[in-house]
């Protein structure tokens, strides 16, 4: 059976992390199953946590009072969950579903943040990752907020 | 047979009307004389309202099948809306086809990724009917289309049909759903990190809003698909659909003329540069 590790570093996120710094970050790992429906966080939690998805689609969420959840995005296999662990509060701003049977693994945001705190060549390492991800999702969230389709 | 006049448009039969989209038909024209002109996958027609004025609509319909032309609209304007209020019987006026398709004949061997946002699914779906028609003499097959939301997939049947064909990859998303939607959500450029592409064999058709083009093409050339082998159909205001007027010049091209499907290669350095 792979170890955390193995899995980790197959992960595109991970693509090109060195090895010691692999270790650091499976130390604050673990491996988790969701099944169709369930929530990996709901908006307001505690943002101790996220997600690397290995197989299986989660859905973005945002409530309205009274009102079905919009889904405003879905992710899969080789894709993140959750940004709001890198900054204060640490607070879900949105809840994420899974919409299929769901593998992943989780890191533990305090121990992650902890040890980037210590090690700032990780937390560079980790930010680089991270970054271009988020701007992906906001070029993405802008073409949304266009409503193109509309005039097309 | 003498061609006839390209700026005379010709009398033309709604034969059926299909409501697809809140706004949108699709309607097959038969001419009153003679038949049909041949069309390739990617050219447009000059639809004429009588009384009201002239559009340019692409042609959405099988190349190689039947003997109407087949148009879906959105109502976005005055002679684009007359266009959908058309009744069965009703007359209408055509000129065309015209302008430089998709290029399929190009194309074989190769993986095809046809991308389409909203309504630019119509103008693919006669690429896909001749690609699908020599299926054999493609590589991959990839389709993604992209949608405001569920109730808003063009031609939600077919996609649907086409998805259940094992030579054919459907890749559905939309900007927003309910719960109950379990596709994708999210914008079409999106999906295409993740579909495995073959840069090195991949040629790419996007067909859809400007700026959804653009974001496409960019996500197309991150993925290392050259600019060479990515065909965009554009849209301008086109006129004279013959490359006289000038209406609808993109930087050194006439869209009617040169395009509407023109290479990344061609406009890429032009796309993003307002009123051109």
């Amino acid at each position: 059976m792979d170890s955390l590790e193995e899995i980790l570093g197959r992960h595109p996120f991970f693509a090109g992390f060195e090895a010691g710094h692999g270790r650091l970050v499976a130390g604050c790992a673990r491996n988790l199953r969701f099944a169709a429906g369930q929530y990996l966080f709901r908006e307001g939690d505690p943002a101790d946590e996220f997600f690397l998805i290995r197989h299986g689609k989660v859905a973005l969420e945002l409530v309205e009072p009274g009102r079905p959840p919009v889904v405003f995005a879905t992710l899969g296999a080789g894709e993140i969950v959750g940004a709001s662990w890198l900054l204060p509060p640490y607070r879900w701003r949105l809840a994420a579903r899974a919409v299929e049977p769901t593998r992943a693994i989780g890191i533990d945001a305090a121990c992650l943040r902890g040890k980037c705190e210590a090690d700032h060549h990780l937390g560079y390492e980790m930010m680089k990752r991270f970054l271009p991800i988020l701007v992906e999702r906001l070029q993405a969230t802008r073409l949304q907020l266009l409503d193109v389709y509309g005039k097309h | 047979m003498v061609a006839p006049d390209p700026f005379l448009p010709q009398p033309y039969r709604v034969e059926r009307r299909r409501r697809e989209l809140v706004g949108a038909v699709t309607l097959e024209l038969a001419p009153l004389v003679g038949a049909r002109p041949d069309f390739a996958p990617g050219q447009f027609n000059m639809l004429y309202v009588f009384g009201v004025g002239e559009v340019a609509i692409s042609l959405s319909g099988d190349a190689e099948r039947g003997t109407t032309f087949v148009h879906t609209v959105r109502n976005v304007g005055a002679v684009s809306g007359a266009l959908t209020r058309l009744e069965v019987g009703a007359s209408v006026g055509v000129r065309g086809p015209f302008g430089r398709g998709w290029p399929l004949t190009g194309a074989e061997g190769a993986d095809l990724l046809l991308v389409a946002g909203g309504l630019g699914l119509a103008p693919l779906r006669p690429a896909l009917y001749a690609i699908l028609a020599r299926r054999e003499r493609y590589g991959r097959v990839l389709i993604m289309v992209g949608s405001r939301s569920p109730e808003d997939i063009l031609y939600r049947r077919e996609l649907e049909h086409w998805r259940r064909r094992p030579d054919l990859e459907v890749l559905l998303t939309v900007d927003h759903a309910d719960a109950d939607w379990h596709g994708h959500v999210g914008v079409v450029p999106a999906l295409i990190p993740h579909a495995g592409l073959d840069p090195a064999r991949t040629l790419a058709l996007v067909c859809g809003p400007e700026v959804m083009m653009r974001f496409a093409a960019n996500a197309l050339l991150a993925a290392g698909i050259g600019p060479g082998r990515i065909h965009l159909s554009m849209e301008r205001n086109m006129k004279c659909a013959v490359g006289q007027c000038g209406h609808c010049q993109f930087g050194p091209f006439f869209v009617c003329k040169d395009g509407p499907v023109l290479g990344l290669d061609r406009i890429g350095g032009i796309l993003a540069v307002p009123e051109i």
